[in-house]
């Protein structure tokens, strides 16, 4: 017999296995279940990794994104692209119409973040989801830290860190009943790098703003914000034109770029594996809240 | 904390793939567990500055008197209000070597339930004491319980070198009256490290405080030892998972069994039995998206086609006829029990869920009660509680298809589910089935 070390897979490898095992066991076990898709690049790794389990068949499961109407036009349009390229049925769960109905009040600062969870809930009940896909890593954030892949949600879609059931070896519980659900994160135990590496890998497309482009910025909290019809430069501030990529992809009114000149995706691994300040620590003024900001919203059924 | 760092993970995707290894540690707050995790992500550069800042500027706030990296792996409110760690928590770093996935199991609470959850799939322990203090009851107890689980390599580093004067004579103490506890276990692999998490010595390179020690630092270790020999390729054990078939006008005829491999080697053209109906058939293919492979092994996810239609469900397995799992519905097995509402008790009647297969079991015997740390066996007990590990006879309502657990972590391991709360109540080891 050939010896062991001709039986190895590359970490990237293992990862991968391991996503695809965790979708096909929802799809076999769940009812009804639904990817979350924003146009981000974890969403998108996802995406490629549906296509990878299921092939030759088509994705067996519709997505969802829930729009909060702050949107870069870019990723709004690769959104679109995608789902037509690979035939899906693609739903949209609409903060502005939920506004509109009354169902959210926009709050103070006018961050959507926190009022993406009522609308998230409201259509999981609407289509009787009860399993729901989500791109989060456990590298991201403390409080992801600690979540299971199978993450369990009550009838409020609320997570409970302390009541979390046991993980053992690849054995998944997705029991629930009625009117309870599970969100499920594949991709759990890949980093910002190792989602670059398999980016680059399969070659993936992303949306551009990914890559290194000149925008027009004002710096606030040592980040660099857009100025664009959700976003408005404040009294002193002075918005300039930088060369900037965005590390993450979420509302358009609280997602800050950082200064990059990476423009291809080798680029982009680079400057990811030497960079000492986490994605969301860079980026997202929502995490800034406080020290418990995610946790708070995961317990209120963020994703 | 020192300069001295690793290069980051590797940048250059094209260069040799770096391959995955998963560990364990255990400790308590004191033996200076998170202070050593710290240090490794600090080292190899996976430890970011706000994440750093942001344990600085807490620590401080609390009156702490030094940077508090247990801050870093404690990331619920409730641990950091009460200073404990409740859960298991994932970290990750990458050499160019290797990408790392720390389960970092906290040494108190719920100690049990979280040591064997993050056991279970590991490749590696890592044990800490504290030189000061030497063997404690809890060194103990994680050293059974990585036995337990079959953890295939441990680690027991000596923590607070430098409190002993890095002391060889103390280190050797500690070290032999381990490896003499550990050979009672049936530990295959033991490596025994002194270290000064503090202070870095022997984390990233060989101390100079420590010429005596002559083996690698603990980095060295991780980053070498050698696992790829731990994956049972011998047993070709295919759990079903899915039956992929288009509906499609493009493909027709398609009956793809989808999978991962559990154990084993899968090659086209092999002879292969399923169970439990005992059919046999010749592997057609072996596919994944990105085409058709020549042979398939553990962890890959892949679809297998064969020569013959025969009917072919979720929770079917795929084996050789000259070499096939137990088809049984009467299980001995070592159970550890989860559950804090209600105990393991002989009649009870649960879910259980083991490969891809789901049946109902009722407990017909439990032999004994284990105590973990005089390894004593109490056959006088009626049920087990949180945290509990004893010896039961199941009996399911559908065979398994089962391996005995040290033979094969993946067909020998089951959890057992409350089907009143749908709760993991408990986690079981396959001793042998009939």
């Amino acid at each position: 017999m050939t010896s062991p070390a001709a039986y190895q897979v590359s970490h990237l490898d293992a990862l991968e296995a391991e996503s695809i095992f965790v979708m096909r066991e929802v799809v076999a076990e769940m009812e009804r279940p639904v990817l979350l898709f924003s146009g981000g690049k974890d969403s998108i790794v996802m995406l490629r990794l549906a296509q990878k389990a299921f092939a030759p068949a088509n994705i067996p499961f519709p997505v969802m994104h829930v729009d909060t109407g702050h949107n870069f036009p870019e990723v709004l349009d690769y959104r679109d692209q995608r789902v037509a390229e690979l035939g899906l049925q693609l739903i949209v769960a609409s903060v502005p119409e939920a506004l509109n109905r009354g169902m959210v009040r926009e709050s103070a600062d006018g961050m959507r973040n926190r009022i993406q969870t009522p609308v998230l809930l409201d259509a999981v009940e609407k289509h009787r989801f009860d399993a729901l896909f989500g791109g989060a890593r456990r590298d991201e954030e403390k409080a992801r830290a600690k979540e299971r892949v199978f993450s369990f949600r009550d009838e409020f879609g609320q997570w409970d860190p302390k009541n979390q059931r046991p993980e053992l070896w690849s054995l998944y519980n997705g029991r629930h009943h009625p009117g309870e659900s599970i969100r499920v994160f594949p991709l759990s135990n890949w980093t910002e790098l190792d989602v670059w590496h398999y980016i680059a890998r399969e070659r993936i497309p992303l949306p551009s703003i990914y890559y290194a482009h000149e925008r027009e910025v004002i710096e606030r909290d040592g980040m660099f914000y857009a100025v664009n019809e959700f976003f408005r430069a404040r009294a002193g501030e002075q918005p300039f034109k930088a060369q900037v990529r965005y590390r993450t992809v979420g509302d358009a009114s609280c997602t800050a770029a950082v200064r990059s000149d990476a423009d291809t995706v080798e680029k982009v691994i680079e400057e990811v594996a030497a960079t000492r300040i986490t994605e969301r620590g860079a980026t997202r003024g929502d995490d800034r809240v406080s020290e418990a900001a995610m946790e708070d919203r995961k317990r209120e059924g963020y994703f | 904390m020192s300069v001295e760092t690793v290069a980051p993970a590797e940048a250059d995707a094209s260069a040799r793939p770096m391959d995955l290894l998963r560990f364990a540690t255990a400790g308590s707050v004191d033996d200076g567990k998170s202070t050593l995790i710290g240090r490794l992500l600090y080292d190899t550069k996976s430890l970011f500055s706000d994440q750093l800042a942001a344990v600085e500027a807490v620590s401080a706030a609390r009156g702490d008197e030094y940077t508090n990296l247990a801050l870093l792996t404690d990331g619920l409110r409730a641990e950091r209000e009460q200073g404990i760690t409740i859960d298991v928590a994932y970290r990750y770093f990458a050499t160019p070597r290797r990408k790392f996935i720390i389960a970092d199991t906290p040494g108190h609470i719920q100690y049990t339930r979280n040591m064997v959850t993050g056991a279970s799939t590991a490749d590696l322990a890592l044990i800490l004491v504290d030189a000061r203090k030497g063997l404690v009851e809890q060194s103990r107890r994680h050293a059974f319980l990585c036995s337990l689980l079959r953890v295939p390599h441990l680690v027991l580093c000596v923590n607070k070198m430098d409190l002993v004067d890095w002391s060889q004579e103390v280190f050797e103490r500690i070290a032999d009256e381990f490896t003499a506890f550990a050979a009672k276990l049936d530990v295959p692999d033991l490596t025994v490290v002194p270290i000064s998490a503090l202070r870095g010595d022997n984390i990233v390179s060989r101390s100079e405080n420590m010429p005596w020690y002559e083996g690698p630092s603990l980095l060295h270790h991780l980053e070498r030892v050698h696992i790829a020999s731990d994956r049972n390729l011998v047993d070709v054990r295919f759990p079903v998972q899915y039956v992929i078939r288009p509906q499609s006008t493009t493909v027709t005829d398609y009956r793809g069994y989808a999978g991962q491999v559990a154990s084993g080697v899968l090659k086209p053209g092999d002879e292969v039995m399923v169970l439990p109906s005992g059919f046999t058939s010749r592997i057609a293919a072996v596919e994944t998206a990105d085409g058709p492979v020549d042979e398939a092994f553990p962890p890959m996810s892949v679809t297998v086609r064969l020569t013959d239609e025969i009917d072919i469900s979720r929770g079917d397995m795929i084996c050789r006829p000259n070499n096939a799992p137990m088809v049984a519905q009467d299980i001995e097995a070592m159970v550890c029990w989860m559950d804090e509402s209600r105990p393991l008790q002989v009649g009870g009647r649960y879910a259980i869920k083991h490969t891809t297969r789901s049946a109902r079991t009722i407990v017909r015997e439990l032999h004994y009660r284990l105590d973990v740390n005089s390894l004593h066996r109490d056959e006088t007990a009626g049920e087990l509680k949180l945290n509990e590990i004893g010896r039961v006879r199941l009996r399911t309502t559908v065979p398994l298809l089962a391996d005995e657990y040290r033979r094969n972590r993946t067909t020998g391991g089951f959890v057992i589910i409350d089907e009143a709360t749908n709760r993991t109540v408990g986690a079981g080891m396959i001793v042998e089935a009939g």
